[in-house]
């Protein structure tokens, strides 16, 4: 299996998971904007893992098209980061999520564009996620500067979740021995730190101490999340196989 | 059988799903044409990769040329370059701002909001003031007076404003 093939579906995992967290706002969202905003941001986020599955699936070859390997693959093969398929558990946490992700990910679009080694279709799904992932950035850290620089309540919240969430990070910068496929387009602790700490400071939160954890999940080490969220998005496919509309 | 240019003048009145009053040429969504043999080769590109009228305009072009005559056509879809809001036709954001919808023509400033130049690749500048909208003139009385209300509207790619001095909502297509 070409290395490649991982990776892109690695990607293409981070996106896919972190889109159907996020689409569980709607109907819930604390405010219509904010519904509208979350849910396109899903969409947006759907879109590129669209992109990516079906590029990986052309990449390995075997048949698979994006519908196959969005329902018919089991938990343990799939690659995303964990932190993408935490719950959403408040506002709050839903919002340090996306900052985490959304800068990584802005970062990971640059990198692939100017990685010597990455496919071409790759570098133009790059190009075009760029764009739309500056706007998704730009709202959640636009939103954790309001929430961390608000009242006790808000600050007390945001602190909360970004102390929980901090070191699911560790995950996105620490090599796998056993999943070189990961070193294609590195994205450094760093860079991410340089992004994601003017917003903090903005926000008027205190950046977490590192610990030692380093979750699994791009390795199809999951937590005793993925299956509850795995279960409602890909029952109907399994239920009815080969189905169309 | 159809002609390359006798094709486009087809797409030019293919309209986009969500916003009739203007074609799919004059969103840059149609990116060429070439006749290959007997078949037309239209190559586009969407404009958000989640963009649900995507679909349905890959079936309206299909159907237009194929009523129109052209014995096959095949439709391919290219990622690179990327849309981009800049592709958007002069005459298409006349069109957009007749019908209230405001674009870049009716920017003011666009503030930190706006794109950072293509140098800043591959050191990214996300300068953290960015979370301020762009101001926007009111495409029905031009008044700077304006306010967003809200960063996605009635599609994803759009913003909804107000104006202050008549009182009217609008979209405002966001730069990409």
């Amino acid at each position: 299996m070409p290395t490649d093939f991982k990776y892109v579906l690695h990607l293409a995992d981070n996106s896919l998971i972190f889109s159907q967290r996020l689409s569980e706002w709607c109907g819930h969202a604390p405010a219509l904007e904010e519904e509208l905003a979350l849910a396109n941001i899903a969409l947006d986020t759907l879109g590129q893992a669209r992109l990516l599955l079906s590029l990986a699936g052309q990449l390995e070859g075997a048949g698979r098209d994006e519908d196959a390997l969005a329902y018919q693959r089991l938990e343990h093969e799939f690659l995303n980061f964990t932190l993408c398929e935490l719950p959403n558990t408040d506002f709050a946490h839903t919002i340090v999520k996306g900052v985490m992700f959304t800068a990584w990910q802005a970062l990971l679009w640059q990198a692939v564009q100017t990685a010597d080694n990455a496919p071409a279709e790759l570098k133009a799904i790059a190009e075009k996620s760029a764009k739309e992932t500056r706007y998704h950035l730009q709202h959640f850290g636009g939103w954790l500067v309001r929430l961390g620089d608000g009242t006790a309540l808000s600050q007390g919240k945001a602190q909360a979740a970004l102390n929980y969430l901090w070191n699911y990070k560790n995950e996105w910068f620490r090599a796998a021995p056993s999943a070189p496929f990961l070193q294609l387009a590195p994205v450094t602790e760093n860079q991410w730190l340089a992004l994601v700490q003017p917003i903090l400071d903005q926000a008027l939160l205190k950046t977490p101490a590192d610990t030692p954890f380093v979750s699994q999940g791009k390795l199809g080490q999951h937590s005793e999340h993925m299956g509850h969220l795995l279960a409602p998005m890909q029952y109907i496919a399994r239920s009815y196989p080969n189905a169309v509309w | 059988m159809l002609s390359v240019q006798a094709a486009w003048d087809v797409l030019h009145r293919v309209p986009d799903p969500e916003i009739p009053v203007i074609s799919v040429t004059d969103l840059g969504i149609v990116r060429s044409v070439v006749l290959a043999g007997d078949t037309l080769r239209v190559r586009i590109t969407p404009t958000y990769s989640g963009c649900p009228a995507t679909e349905h305009i890959e079936r309206s072009i299909k159907e237009a040329l194929t009523t129109a005559g052209a014995s096959a056509v095949q439709l391919e879809r290219v990622l690179s370059p990327a849309w981009t809001s800049d592709w958007m036709s002069e005459a298409a954001k006349q069109k957009l701002k007749d019908f209230g919808i405001a674009t870049a023509a009716c920017v003011i400033n666009f503030g930190p909001s706006r794109e950072v130049a293509p140098e800043a690749v591959p050191a990214p500048v996300f300068p953290i003031t960015w979370h301020k909208p762009a101001q926007v003139n009111c495409p029905r009385c031009n008044s700077p007076r304006t306010e967003r209300l809200s960063e996605f509207g009635s599609t994803p790619c759009k913003s909804m404003y107000r104006c202050l001095v008549c009182a009217e909502p609008f979209d405002f297509f966001k730069p990409i």
